[in-house]
């Protein structure tokens, strides 16, 4: 232990603590240039740890830079120590409020790689859980994006309603958020019985909390005021920014994975339309979501109907063996384009796995979009350009 | 000296006290029990307080417990006294608020000839303890919001004043009790039951009013001091514990106060149709009915700030500058228009 302070050296010492804090004071209160205001890690409107270091004049902003790492997991890493079927409980968790998307396109690059189709009933029933997980994830944004603007009121909605399509997906699967449900060759489980008419009734439910959210916040005035031409992203810029999903679409891209690279599912044997808008601003993306949702549910209740017979697993080996190889499968999940490359030596696991993932490209446009708005319309932008922090760094 | 109550000026004035530090208090926390707990609740689909009290009555009380419990923090770089005095500024410009609101004929804390000027002055007031706590504060979320609040001033107050003005021009007094008996002693057409509440003739300055309060209230849609998703709770992020509770009885009782303006102004005030304007009953019922009314005011108040998004500050600029202000403005004229000519 160091000895006591002396009466006068702790004078001093208060002295100098005196003196800093002046100092702080003065600097706080005569600084009139630029400004940095750092938004996070800890703050609502980045729904995680999300950084973004802002320089700011005034209220406007100069230069916006996001910061991100804060929950990084170690994901890849983590795949090359596991088997093939340990890897979905990881990967589930990348996208959490859409967990079961994120198992299909890493099975599918495994099945591409082993040469193993799943049976078309797995292959329906991955669709429509595929789709279940889209709305359940979306329709939390289609509420969020009320908070961000100061609505309190549509976000319990969402949660109230969110809350009925994850009971569909727990009674399939027997998880709310992290299935783990989705095996090499098929499915783990078939679903339950009455499970169709259930979410055909939860399908027309979800269709009105979409009028709903356009009655009570896409309809508003002061939303429209708040979001439209904010945050203008032309379709041009958003490509060469690697943007993908609902992000491109508003941008006037009419580019869809479900539609354009269908890697097997059954998109293709059902009737719905890709949505794009021209404007590319923070309104856009809450329309070309908004409409997404809506047509989920449809492609949903199309599947639900036309369900065919038949086994839910192919054959596949009691041990699962991938011979050496390398495969890249994407797909159109709720936030966009994810693909894994997955790379295969011979043995239980991947010999590397590359996780591309769409909130971290879509994020990427922040300093491109953020330069010369205001503070509020920061908070607009990152809710419209929606992104899960799981999936930035996963 | 002797008051209205016939008793003498010190006992008159401690009656006066104990009834002020009873009636804020109070109607600060029936507003907060029943529009920011349960209806909030109700309208989002949520439960609500359910467990402390029947119905959840006494989860408010709690509440206060927990705050006086927490600790008080003061910032490192903060500036202590301001920062100290900021929350005292903000609840005194409330309180001061209802010093003139007149709940019968007799039943006023003080009847001041320019009450309505007053009222308005001294709810500018609470901007002053916004901007000190948004610069004592030293945190940048927190400066943001108290300068948002200073900017947020010049374009409601205004045309907050200029609504008031039509009232003003109507009754012919700028005193509130005068204000009461002029909506009183009007007549419909020849037709007098009921009085004649502003609301009918001033129904303009009555929308501007209201919308107007909002901004001065720091509700949704002008909320941008505050702007809980963006500036994390703006000029009030570093208080905690007591200091913080102080806003909050502040930001409630304002509602409820410039509720009960609303009333005196337009809506009639404590008269009830029928009754002679000076019967000494009034006293009594008086404000039972302010009481009711005031509740359909604030309900109004709490149902736009749960059900609307927030502006921006620009935005809120341009629609004052160039709706309200010319509106009200327009008011003006027509008014003194028709005050000259019938």
């Amino acid at each position: 232990m160091s000895p006591p302070p002396t009466a006068s050296a702790l004078r001093e010492q208060q002295a100098y603590v005196a003196a800093q804090a002046a100092d702080a004071r003065v600097n706080v209160e005569l600084d009139t240039g630029d400004m940095t205001l750092n938004i996070g890690p800890q703050h609502p409107a980045t729904h995680g740890t999300l950084r973004i270091a802002c320089q700011l004049d005034g209220e406007q902003v100069i230069s916006a830079e996001p910061l991100m790492g804060y929950m990084h997991r170690g994901y890849e890493k983590l795949c090359e120590v596991r088997t093939y079927p340990q890897c979905t409980t990881l990967i589930n968790r990348i996208d959490w409020l859409g967990s079961f998307a994120n198992e299909v396109p890493f099975i599918l690059a495994a099945e591409q790689l082993m040469g193993v189709e799943a049976p078309p009933r797995a292959q329906w029933i991955r669709t429509i859980l595929f789709e279940l997980s889209r709305i359940a994830n979306v329709s939390l944004f289609l509420g969020d994006m009320g908070v961000q603007v100061g609505a309190l009121t549509p976000v319990f909605f969402a949660f109230r309603d969110r809350e009925r399509v994850l009971n569909q997906i727990e009674e399939v699967t027997g998880g709310r958020f992290h299935p783990n449900f989705d095996r090499i060759g098929g499915l783990k489980d078939d679903i339950p019985r009455g499970w169709i008419a259930e979410t055909h009734a939860v399908m027309a439910k979800m269709r009105g909390f979409c009028d709903e959210m356009e009655d009570l916040l896409m309809g508003n005035e002061i939303f429209q005021t708040r979001c439209r031409s904010v945050g203008v992203i032309p379709g041009d810029v958003a490509l060469s920014y690697g943007l993908s999903g609902a992000n491109l679409r508003a941008s006037g891209v009419d580019w869809d994975l479900r539609r354009d690279a269908n890697p097997g599912l059954a998109w293709d044997q059902v009737d719905w339309r890709v949505w794009t808008h021209p404007d590319g601003d923070s309104f856009a993306r809450y329309w070309v979501r908004l409409q997404e949702t809506r047509e989920a549910t449809k492609i949903v209740d199309q599947l639900l109907d036309g369900i065919p017979s038949g086994p839910i697993m192919a054959k596949v080996p009691r041990i699962i063996k991938v011979p050496a190889g390398e495969a890249y499968v994407s797909t159109e999940n709720p936030l966009g384009e994810m693909g894994y490359y997955v790379v295969s030596k011979g043995g239980l696991g991947p010999f590397r796995v590359k996780i591309r993932t769409p909130s971290f490209s879509n994020i990427s446009v922040v300093p491109w979009v953020m330069r010369g708005t205001y503070v509020p319309d920061i908070i607009t932008i990152l809710g419209s350009l929606y992104f899960i922090l799981g999936d930035i760094d996963r | 000296m002797t008051g209205a109550l016939g008793l003498a000026y010190w006992a008159e004035t401690s009656i006066k006290l104990g009834v002020a530090l009873i009636v804020i208090p109070t109607a600060a926390l029936m507003l907060g029990y029943l529009f920011l707990l349960k209806m909030m609740a109700f309208m989002q689909s949520r439960l609500g307080p359910q467990d402390v009290g029947p119905y959840g009555t006494l989860q408010l009380i709690a509440d206060a417990v927990k705050f006086l419990q927490k600790e008080d923090i003061h910032p490192a770089a903060a500036d202590r006294r301001v920062f100290r005095a900021a929350p005292v500024v903000v609840l005194a410009s409330s309180f001061l608020l209802f010093v003139v609101l007149p709940t019968g004929p007799d039943a006023v804390v003080e009847n001041l000839d320019t009450g309505i000027f007053y009222a308005m002055a001294v709810s500018s007031l609470s901007v002053l303890g916004v901007l000190m706590a948004g610069w004592a504060s030293a945190n940048k979320y927190a400066l943001l919001g108290g300068l948002r609040a200073a900017g947020q001033l010049i374009a409601y107050e205004l045309p907050l004043i200029l609504a008031v003005m039509g009232v003003v021009i109507q009754a012919d007094s700028l005193n509130l009790q005068e204000i009461v008996r002029a909506q009183a002693e009007g007549e419909i057409f020849g037709f007098g039951l009921i009085g004649n509440p502003f609301i009918l003739t001033q129904f303009i300055g009555f929308l501007i009013f209201m919308i107007s309060a909002q901004a001065e209230l720091t509700q949704t849609p002008f909320d941008m001091p505050v702007a809980e998703t963006e500036l994390v709770g703006g000029f009030h992020v570093e208080y905690t514990g007591f200091r913080f509770l102080l806003f909050f009885m502040a930001e409630v009782a304002t509602a409820f106060a410039f509720s009960a303006l609303a009333t005196v102004m337009f809506l009639g005030g404590w008269w009830i149709p029928g009754f002679d304007f000076d019967a000494p009953v009034l006293n009594v019922l008086g404000p039972v009915v302010m009481l009711v009314k005031i509740l359909v005011v604030a309900f109004i108040i709490f149902w736009i700030r749960f059900t609307y998004p927030r502006l921006r500050e620009d935005q809120l600029q341009k629609f004052a500058w160039k709706v309200l202000i010319p509106l009200s403005l327009a008011n003006i004229v027509v008014t003194g228009i028709f005050k000259v000519v019938l």
